[in-house]
């Protein structure tokens, strides 16, 4: 096979086929994976949840993962927040005309890896090669459709005044990757992106607290821009404690220098979980025995005060106000 | 948190908390200070006798509206290349200029920042430090590169810096256009506006604590300050136990960084590239010797030499008091045009426009309300 994709691979003859066989098949094999033109599903009863997501992340490979990697972890994150376990997924690629055949070998090897650990099957897949220039390296979207647990019902609309507030790792991680991989700083900092898939995290805490009120995957514009949104949905106020809420001390360096609030860098294997009070402990208990979530921590409570605000607590015993998220701070993050 | 961070801050607020005496006005002159102040919501926990001052230390908040003209007309008129801190790209120019972008009728200086020559074609490069921009020079030799040199003592060296490389290097498409500031004559214009300064401990690391010394000499106190909630909620317990002494006084309260003499070495570099001009403040007017600019035998790296620039008459909008924040004379929410015409997303005044800015963290961390 030639080292580089050329349109030719998009065109859908003999080179397609190939491209298909050897890089996509080799992979993603399985009894559902069509070769036809959809793929035929049993579909089990109950509720499902379905969701889509593009994803065009620059640099495409950064530490702790690339966009292989997150292209399913984004996805099936998003049926998690619904309490709903990955089944079925399907991936569209748009490539750039020269990308390396061998990048493209591992995006999808990241792919299988991650799919298989999310328990989500991928049916069907779609490959169109672009002219140089036209899209930057690969383009990836995802779509995915899961059954949601039974009695789970989860949305940003039912976070209620004294529940908790509960993140399940440190926050900030691939906001802070993405910004160091592009090297645009010239900051060097020992910091890997927390892009992972959260499904059996998820499932074990849904299973000891089946009443949970709100998983939020706090991907672009970070925590902090997830509490303002579950703020405005719900129409309460948040107040945290700022010296709970966890921070990897390189990604707070990081902040320090550029003057960055963790709370607004992205995650990619990060949920906001927000849950009676009284469930706190059983939450955070399961969170810290399961994958990906060992880190969690509590970082504040709901409150009837101030509805549609986010109060911090700060270290030295005052309240501020979270600064409403604002601007753009950094493009093609996911 | 540790203990003895509790019981650092603890203490620190018992002093400020019990305090009795006449008003004190605290004028903090650093916009990481002022950042900081805000995000620890240390104004909230002040008693009403101790207020903070947020002073003109934000090197965008004082640079005037004729700097950014003259930027605007090198980037427009001059085809050259602007490598800028991000933060003054969206800085109005003058009054009456559009700033948006979206009249882009003329190729000429009728353009009002730096953002809406971008969006007029222009090339405005956003760099972190001036070593980028000499970087940017040197791959793109095609190009004239234009560095936007504002700051106080702190960045002034990394300029000087910069220069040198270029000129070991031998680039001649890299000059740089100063608005570089010292801070000695803001301290001399702004001491009747407060009672104490909360020196920033940045300059002070480059300065020394000289100045201070005279300064409290003169009757002026002050203490230099560090940056972490334990550094300055110990520095204004210092002021408020000063104070109550009856005499100006000093104390540098930031000794793990700040020594008595300063770094000779960065101060040498400066003395010898650059020296002591008039300097306009935006909002407060012209200070002098308050600036420094690049010596004659540096003045192929001078963009207002190189290029010939035209001095220019800035015109500041006459809604905006930013200057009267930066005196400590009102509130930013004191301000008509405060959180209406001027939010960080559409700034009127600079103060709007850095992180920084007193106008800015005003607003976001809602001290209007």
């Amino acid at each position: 096979m030639q080292d580089t994709v050329t349109l030719a691979h998009g065109a859908g003859g003999k080179q397609t086929s190939e491209l298909i066989e050897k890089v996509f098949k080799a992979h993603f094999e399985n009894p559902l994976f069509t070769p036809d033109d959809a793929a035929v599903l049993q579909i089990p009863a109950g509720r499902m949840a379905m969701s889509t997501d593009g994803f065009i992340v620059s640099p495409a490979f950064f530490p702790g993962g690339n966009i292989g990697k997150l292209s399913i972890c984004g996805t099936v994150n998003d049926l998690a927040c619904m309490g709903a376990k990955p089944m079925y997924m399907t991936c569209a690629f748009v490539i750039e005309e020269g990308f390396p055949m061998a990048k493209l070998e591992e995006i999808a090897s990241a792919m299988e890896k991650t799919a298989a650990e999310a328990g989500v099957c991928i049916v069907a897949g779609d490959t169109k090669v672009a002219g140089r220039g036209q899209v930057d390296g690969v383009f990836i979207t995802t779509t995915a459709v899961g059954r949601i647990m039974d009695d789970v019902q989860t949305g940003g609309a039912l976070a209620k005044p004294g529940d908790c507030v509960i993140v399940t790792g440190d926050i900030g991680r691939h906001g802070c990757t993405i910004l160091l991989a592009r090297d645009d700083y010239g900051i060097e900092a020992d910091v890997t992106s927390d892009c992972a898939p959260l499904w059996t995290a998820v499932r074990n805490v849904l299973t000891a607290a089946p009443d949970i009120h709100v998983i939020r995957d706090a991907t672009r514009g970070g925590v902090g821009t997830v509490l303002y949104e579950i703020a405005g949905q719900s129409n309460v106020g948040f107040s945290l404690e700022a010296e709970n809420i966890p921070v990897d001390p390189g990604v707070r360096g990081v902040c320090g220098m550029l003057g960055l609030e963790p709370l607004y860098l992205a995650c990619e294997g990060r949920l906001v979980i927000i849950a009676p009070a009284d469930k706190k402990d059983i939450i955070l208990q399961s969170l810290r025995q399961s994958p990906h979530t060992e880190g969690a921590a509590c970082i504040g409570t709901v409150t009837a005060d101030h509805p549609g605000r986010v109060v911090l607590n700060t270290e030295i015993g005052a309240q501020t106000i979270l600064p409403r998220p604002g601007n753009e701070l950094l493009p093609r993050i996911c | 948190m540790s203990d003895n961070k509790t019981s650092v801050i603890a203490r620190a607020r018992g002093i400020i908390d019990s305090y009795q005496g006449d008003p004190i006005r605290i004028m903090e002159v650093c916009g990481t200070h002022t950042h900081e102040i805000f995000r620890l919501g240390i104004r909230g926990i002040l008693p009403d006798n101790v207020k903070l001052i947020s002073g003109p230390g934000c090197p965008v908040c004082v640079t005037p509206v004729d700097f950014i003209d003259q930027a605007v007309c090198l980037a427009m008129e001059h085809n050259a290349t602007i490598c800028t801190f991000g933060d003054l790209v969206r800085v109005p120019g003058s009054f009456g200029i559009p700033a948006s972008g979206e009249k882009e009728d003329s190729k000429t200086a009728r353009i009002g920042s730096l953002a809406a020559a971008r969006a007029a074609g222009a090339r405005i490069q956003v760099v972190y430090a001036p070593q980028d921009a000499v970087a940017y020079a040197k791959e793109h030799p095609d190009e004239q590169v234009v560095f936007l040199s504002v700051g106080f003592e702190t960045t002034t060296p990394s300029s000087c810096l910069a220069v040198q490389e270029a000129k070991s290097e031998g680039l001649t498409n890299f000059s740089i256009l100063t608005a570089n500031k010292t801070m000695p004559a803001a301290y001399a214009a702004m001491k009747d506006s407060t009672d104490a300064f909360l020196y920033p401990g940045h300059v002070h690391a480059i300065t020394g604590t000289g100045i201070c010394e005279q300064l409290a000499r003169e009757g002026s106190s002050g203490v230099v300050a560090g940056f972490t909630a334990k550094e300055l909620m110990t520095a204004l317990a210092v002021i408020v136990k000063k104070s109550q002494e009856g005499k100006p006084y000093f104390e540098n309260c930031y000794p793990r960084v700040v020594r008595a003499e300063g770094s000779p070495a960065a101060r040498r570099l400066v003395e010898e590239m650059m020296e002591p001009c008039d300097a306009r403040w935006r909002g407060i007017g012209v200070l002098p010797g308050s600036g420094v600019k690049l010596r004659p035998e540096y003045a192929d790296y001078d963009a207002r030499i190189k290029f010939d620039l035209p001095s220019m008459e800035g015109r500041e909008n006459p809604a905006c008091r930013c200057g009267e924040v930066l005196q400590g004379r009102c509130l930013p929410s004191d301000c008509k045009v405060f959180g209406k015409g001027c939010t960080p997303e559409h700034p009127i005044g600079a103060c709007m426009v850095s992180g920084e800015g007193a106008c800015s963290a005003f607003y976001l961390y809602g001290g209007d309300r």
